[in-house]
């Protein structure tokens, strides 16, 4: 995404005066001795859908917490709209959440279930019955308004607890595993609605997902984060393309790692010793590299090519065997064995029938790839 | 699964003999003409009658149903804060004291039980009567129903109640409207096990009761010592038949409410 | 902590304090008193009004009289031993009552045990002392038992059973059989019908997988019946006071006739601190095995 070429995209964090919805300032979370969340500094802005994604256990859910109000900052100020938070309990802030579980009161109708937090709303009675239905027909559920959660299925479920979050039309939405419940197909379906509704709403949602896929589809931003810090915040392609450490690169689709030690850095290009004897890896450098740094190459396998014969022109280049091939449909990943024994995967799409592909198991085939086509970061 | 063999299917028959038998002997010599309980002398409704214009028996009667819907309600609001506390409230000063004698009464000799209430009675100076019996009653009903009502609350999904004030719901408003409908066929239950617990005890009634309060169980109690009498058989018929249709309508309405709640699940997936 | 949470907690809490705790102290405190012919029956009183030296004076004279009382007299001690003894070999009958019965159930097909579920919870809902007392038509002398054993010809006289040890048994089993049956029979009904088809195909016959595989895994719940049964069997009063004689020694009978007859307030206290102290062993095994099964059912 390149912000200058498109003046119409949607980035207001590249804008010096953007105002932030969302601003945590230092936000400390100790339980006990255990540090949940250390020391973060994140604005989040209005009409964003802002991702927070980690394995489990790594603080994301708690900064959900905090924002809805079910949890307090041990240290630190979260500021929504301006007003500082500290002391403003969940049932009085501007904030709805659409929980995992999704939480629909069992022995209420879905319009009541919609009906709930209006009710508790200084919206008059006589208007409450025209929202209802406005959102009902949002998430095309009509139909259902007076049935009872335990007689829909999973996703029209999801789908009632999403109207009941926005049916008080918050100025932030979060979304804690939305889409978790579902199976794969409806799942990637409901994503494309969960972005259709955030646009049509023009509501801010933080969404929190440990499914890198689901984040990379539906977000503005993604934040990655790792044992309580923010390991990066950047856009899907940001974080795919310019990982700022190994650890994103990792938690962020498909990677091969090499390590070694840096010998060569000049301005955005670098050089990275890997095995004895072998030529030199030529890459970006990453952020805070300097020479005889211990750091890692990290390359998609997509960026890899693979070839029977050597192809001299390019300057990385290496020679291995054929490990493993893993026919994937529309493409197809190979596993090589270098003569270090280290490990490189390299992936090309199938645009030949399987029967004229040329490369086989045990196969003596070359790498290579571009002087771009990686990056160097610190271990 | 398993195969059932003629060895279950005698066991099975023997036991619900034992267990129905003898009740099934009252039941029937409750209808006997005879005063003598042992010897059959013809159909007769007549114990029926004269328990009817027992006055003794019907004032106990009501001082029972009285001690019971009082103290098993009182035994479920406070039974289901103590489940609440057992199970919500995390640590706080004297948390194994509190669960202790929660648990406690549960497994004590209602003979002690009801010593200690009345020495507390006499120590304090409270005239015995109804009300000496509710607070007894109330008391150890109220560890039977927060057991109950503890055991649905640890499967509660408390992210209900986040949702409630997520929704803008106070704490209150979130009991009343969420929490409690949720819970609402456990408080029942309780309510029912209480009632039952207080209709069914003699031994802490006989030391917590005074001369003017007299329960049911204690009167029979103290005509049934003195040996057999058809009287008493026609008041237990009357007992079993309550006791049996109430607990058949309750299954049955929540086996209904069951099968409904399935076949309407069944709908949902179309 | 906030008013609200401060109430919840703090009504049932106190509560328990006055109406259980507060008694049981009342109980400790006469047990350690001496008898007196006043009202109430028993000295020291507690008067606050003597000041600190009153309430170190009554401190003093509190002692462990109405304890050696107990060890001399040889009505307490056999009581206690006859107590234990009725509950541990009526809980056995129990189970030998009960298992089958609940093997059974495990054993029926599936769409019959819910209403056999109901066969066995239904007599728990009725009245305890009509049970017990339904057992007095059938058992006396001129009782139903002995009219058809004597119809049968197989005795000519009746037969003594009511108020002897052996209706007592009969009692205590019959009262509290659901309390074994449902412990087994939840763990029969969750075993696995293809464990015992696994041992037979390993080569047990029917009767030794049944004494490899189903017994043992059904230990839990024996263990639960049983002790279900045995705690409440020890302190039981209603029945051995119908169905047994003047010869039936149960602790809980001796204590209300010790309290309702005698009088003897201090001695009966003494009497129920001793049978929880008793009691005080069973209930942590019980709560040891509960405890085990549900750490097992994680």
């Amino acid at each position: 995404m390149n912000a200058t070429a498109a003046p119409a995209v949607f980035a207001p964090w590249t804008e010096p005066d953007a105002v932030p919805l969302i601003h945590l300032n230092g936000v400390t979370k100790e339980f006990g001795s255990f540090t949940a969340i250390d020391n973060i500094e994140l604005e989040i802005f209005p009409r964003e859908f802002f991702a927070l994604l980690g394995p489990s256990g790594c603080g994301k859910t708690t900064i959900m917490r905090m924002l809805a109000g079910f949890e307090d900052p041990t240290r630190g100020t979260i500021t929504i709209d301006g007003k500082n938070m500290a002391g403003v309990p969940a049932n009085k802030r501007a904030v709805n959440m659409m929980f995992q579980s999704y939480a629909l009161f069992p022995h209420l109708t879905v319009a009541d279930n919609l009906a709930f937090g209006l009710k508790r709303s200084p919206m008059p009675k006589s208007e409450i019955k025209g929202r209802v239905d406005e959102m009902l027909r949002l998430v095309q559920l009509t139909k259902f308004a007076s049935r009872k959660p335990h007689q829909l299925s999973g996703g029209q479920r999801q789908r009632v607890a999403l109207a009941r979050a926005l049916a008080k039309a918050p100025k932030l939405l979060l979304l804690d595993e939305p889409l978790g419940a579902l199976d794969k197909k409806l799942r990637q379906e409901t994503q494309f609605e969960l972005m259709d509704i955030q646009e049509k709403t023009g509501t801010t949602f933080v969404i929190v997902t440990h499914d890198q896929e689901e984040a990379m589809t539906v977000a503005s931003r993604i934040a990655v984060m790792d044992e309580g810090r923010l390991k990066q915040v950047a856009t899907p392609d940001r974080i795919y393309e310019s990982p700022n450490s190994v650890y994103v690169a990792d938690f962020i689709g498909d990677v091969n790692i090499i390590e070694g030690s840096v010998s060569l850095v000049d301005g955005e290009k670098a050089e990275l010793q890997w095995a004895e004897g072998a030529r030199p890896i030529r890459a970006m450098s990453g952020q805070g590299i300097s020479p005889s740094d211990r750091a890692a190459f990290v390359v998609r396998p997509e960026k890899v090519a693979i070839a029977t014969t050597e192809p001299s022109d390019m300057h990385n280049r290496v020679q291995g065997t054929v490990e493993d091939i893993a026919y994937l449909g529309n493409m197809s990943t190979y596993h090589v064995r270098l003569a270090d024994g280290t490990l490189v995967k390299a992936q090309a799409a199938n645009n030949r029938r399987i029967s004229r592909r040329g490369i086989t198991w045990y196969d003596t085939v070359w790498l290579s790839w571009t002087d771009t086509a990686g990056l160097i970061l610190s271990n | 699964m398993r195969r059932f063999t003629w060895f279950n299917t005698i066991s099975l028959t023997l036991g619900f003999a034992f267990l129905y038998i003898p009740i099934l002997i009252l039941v029937i010599y409750s209808f006997n003409a005879s005063k003598l309980v042992t010897v059959w002398a013809g159909f007769s409704t007549q114990w029926y009658g004269e328990l009817l214009r027992n006055e003794a028996f019907l004032d106990a009667a009501w001082v029972t149903l009285k001690v019971a819907v009082i103290s098993s309600t009182i035994a479920t609001v406070l039974g289901t804060m103590a489940a609440f506390v057992l199970v919500r409230s995390g640590r706080f000063f004297g948390r194994t004291l509190f669960s202790g004698m929660i648990y406690a009464p549960l497994v004590m000799p209602e003979v002690i039980t009801g010593l200690s209430l009345l020495l507390l009675f006499i120590a304090i100076g409270l005239e015995r009567g109804v009300f000496t019996i509710v607070l007894a009653h109330a008391t150890f009903s109220m560890c039977y129903v927060s057991v109950v009502v503890s055991s649905r609350m640890a499967s509660f999904d408390e992210s209900l109640e986040e949702a409630a004030y997520d929704l803008g719901c106070t704490g209150w408003d979130a009991f009343k409207s969420v929490t409690l409908p949720i819970i609402a066929p456990a408080v029942i239950s309780g309510w029912l096990l209480a009632f039952t617990l207080s209709l069914d005890d003699l031994v802490i009634a006989s030391f917590t009761s005074g001369p003017s309060s007299t329960t049911l169980p204690i009167k029979i109690y103290s005509s049934v010592r003195l040996g057999v009498s058809p009287e008493i058989n026609a008041l237990s018929t009357i007992i079993i038949g309550l006791v049996t249709v109430g607990v058949l309508v309750a299954s049955v309405t929540s086996k209904r409410a069951i099968a409904l709640q399935r076949q309407q699940e069944r709908n949902a997936g179309s | 902590m906030n008013l609200s949470r401060r109430l919840l907690i703090g009504i049932p809490y106190l509560w328990l304090l006055v109406l259980f705790l507060i008694p049981f102290l009342i109980v400790l405190k006469i047990s350690l008193s001496d008898y007196d012919i006043s009202i109430p029956p028993y000295s020291p009183k507690f008067d606050l009004s003597a000041g600190w030296e009153g309430i170190k004076d009554y401190l003093g004279s509190l002692d462990f009289e109405n304890y050696a009382f107990l060890a001399d007299d040889p009505l307490y001690y056999t009581a206690y031993l006859s107590s234990l003894k009725i509950a541990a070999i009526s809980t056995f009958l129990t189970l030998l009552v009960g298992f089958p019965i609940a093997y059974g159930m495990a054993s029926a097909p599936e769409e019959w045990r819910p209403s056999l579920m109901m066969l066995v919870i239904l007599p728990f809902w009725t009245s305890f002392l009509i049970r017990v007392y339904a057992w007095m038509g059938i058992l006396s002398n001129e009782g139903l038992l002995n009219q058809f054993l004597i119809w049968t010809g197989l005795i000519s006289d009746p037969l003594v059973i009511l108020n002897t040890i052996t209706a007592v048994y009969i009692g205590i089993v019959y009262t509290y059989l659901p309390f074994m049956i449902l412990p087994i029979y939840a763990t029969l009904e969750k075993l696995d019908g293809s464990l015992l088809e696994a041992a037979e195909d390993l080569g047990c016959t029917r009767i030794s997988a049944f004494w490899l595989v189903t017994l043992p895994l059904a230990k839990p719940g024996i263990i639960a019946g049983c002790f279900l049964v045995f705690i409440p069997a020890l302190g039981e009063f209603v029945i051995p006071s119908l169905l047994g004689g003047s010869d039936t020694l149960m602790i809980g009978k001796v204590l209300w006739e010790e309290f309702f007859s005698n009088r003897d307030w201090t001695v009966a206290s003494a009497v129920a601190i001793i049978l929880l102290l008793i009691l005080v062993v069973p209930i942590i095994l019980f709560q040891r095995n509960e405890q085990k099964q549900r750490e097992a059912a994680k």
